[in-house]
């Protein structure tokens, strides 16, 4: 797959049906290096289904994806091993309720990556610090606000390394005045070069962070084009209305 | 002789019934609760033949009498050579029934965990089996303790039982003294307080536990 030289992510053509509901029909896309994607479409339609798509937490019934030239989806693939270069961010949170900030950061690098202890808390720190919460580290997931427990959680994955970060739905759990906070870590990342997939509607994080909008409904992609054009001159009248509908639900600049 | 004198009198005798008592029923709850974990982890996360297993197994015993699941240990099972102590037959027929209770309990437990944290782990590469031991098992033991105190009782009295199968517990040091002496309502009063006792005991040292290994917003969802 060296021709693909630059792609981080390649989906190609996944179809996924839950009984008689066809989630997802045929979707395709890549993300290069360093890019952020942010896919859009009303509830239902199959985005997060996507996204557990790409680190095989659902199975897609067919197609295929690439994560650096590495076969995701090929049965013979450890599971294990790709999802430690895949970081994935919740939309409600799942931090690990027993253990606190520290620990929820440093049990992958401990039980996964096989650290010594010092080593990964040090490590850990270092990314509870990106996150601005090294002084939360002692406090358990329930002691700790939305957006603390979001900015942890990312902290969770980018300790393990990761090539690719997926966020799914990150900030639609909070109360609106913790959103500013995480989009804030998710932009930082997205400008230190970090390739991103995310699942928002957060129209301000869009236009200003990411460098395409994919717009998705009823399991297939309408239109994807860098933010400019699909907010000022999009193809279909479908994206048109969506992204008017949301601009008028989310706001127009990002919330800070 | 007065109560208190016959309290005196028989109670060193009902002390090495105690000591036998609280030996069965720490070596049957212990017996019970690595089973109980294996059998509520194989009903849940099992494949088919291990779930229906679990199943069944917890089915048999919460099905039938602990009595007679202690006669066929301790009075079938020599018909195919195979003899036991009563105190023996007695850990094995408390442990063997208490492990259905404590599968149950567990498996309460582990379902009230959000599928959340499943999937969290496996997202950062965990295995299956290493989310159930850091990530599953660590919060349902902790959530389970409130109910799991009440199985822990619930042995520590029906131990009495194995006095049946004449394992020399309190119950059967009890009866002894009582067929002696004749002073039956003396004899179980003691034997009862005794018990009581040992159950408050017991109670109060599992809420120490469950405070000590609290975690602030880790319970039970009601």
């Amino acid at each position: 797959m060296s021709v693909n030289q630059g792609i981080t992510l390649k989906v190609e053509n996944i179809h996924k049906t839950y009984g008689r509901e066809k989630v997802l029909q045929g979707i395709s896309f890549e993300v290069k290096k360093g890019e952020t994607k942010v896919i859009i479409g009303p509830s239902g339609t199959g985005k997060s289904t996507l996204l557990r798509c790409v680190n095989r937490l659902t199975i897609p019934d067919a197609g295929r994806i690439w994560l650096d030239g590495t076969e995701i989806t090929h049965p013979r693939t450890d599971i294990n091993k790709v999802r430690q270069s895949i970081g994935m961010v919740f939309q409600d949170f799942n931090l690990f309720s027993h253990l606190s900030a520290l620990d929820n950061v440093r049990i992958g690098l401990i039980k996964v990556k096989k650290m010594v202890k010092g080593e990964a808390t040090e490590e850990a720190m270092r990314h509870l610090a990106r996150v601005g919460l090294e002084d939360k580290a002692a406090a358990y997931p329930a002691e700790l606000s939305g957006g603390q427990q979001q900015r942890v959680s990312i902290a969770r994955a980018l300790a393990m390394g990761p090539k690719l970060m997926l966020f799914d739905e990150p900030t639609s759990a909070l109360d609106p005045e913790l959103i500013g906070e995480v989009l804030k870590v998710m932009r930082d990342l997205a400008e230190s070069g970090m390739t991103m997939v995310v699942v928002s509607h957060e129209m301000g994080f869009a236009r200003s962070v990411c460098n395409e909008i994919v717009f998705i409904e009823n399991g297939v992609i309408v239109e994807q084009g860098p933010p400019e054009v699909l907010f000022e001159d999009p193809q279909h009248q479908r994206t048109r209305q969506f992204l008017f509908k949301i601009t008028e639900l989310y706001g127009k600049s990002e919330r800070k | 002789m007065n109560f208190f004198e016959l309290t005196y009198d028989i109670l060193p005798a009902l002390l090495k019934g105690t000591v036998v008592t609280l030996e069965l029923t720490a070596c049957s709850i212990s017996l019970g609760f690595v089973l109980g974990i294996a059998l509520a982890l194989g009903r849940l996360y099992g494949n088919r033949p291990i779930s229906a297993f679990s199943s069944g197994y917890i089915q048999f015993f919460r099905g039938t009498p602990l009595l007679v699941q202690l006669f066929i240990l301790y009075y079938g099972l020599p018909r195919y050579d195979i003899r036991l102590s009563s105190f023996v037959a007695g850990i094995l027929g408390l442990g063997l029934n208490s492990a259905a209770y404590q599968a149950e309990y567990f498996r309460g437990a582990i379902q009230s965990i959000s599928r959340g944290q499943m999937m969290a782990a496996r997202a950062i590469g965990m295995s299956r089996f290493k989310t159930i031991m850091n990530i599953i098992l660590p919060q349902a033991l902790r959530i389970v303790i409130p109910s799991w105190s009440n199985e822990l009782i619930y042995t520590l009295k029906y131990s009495s039982v194995a006095y049946m199968i004449a394992a020399p517990e309190l119950m059967a040091q009890g009866k002894f003294i009582a067929a002696e002496n004749f002073r039956y309502f003396e004899v179980f009063l003691v034997v009862a307080f005794i018990y009581l006792v040992a159950v408050l005991i017991v109670s109060r040292a599992l809420n120490v536990v469950e405070k000590r290994v609290r975690i602030p917003g880790l319970q039970m969802a009601q």
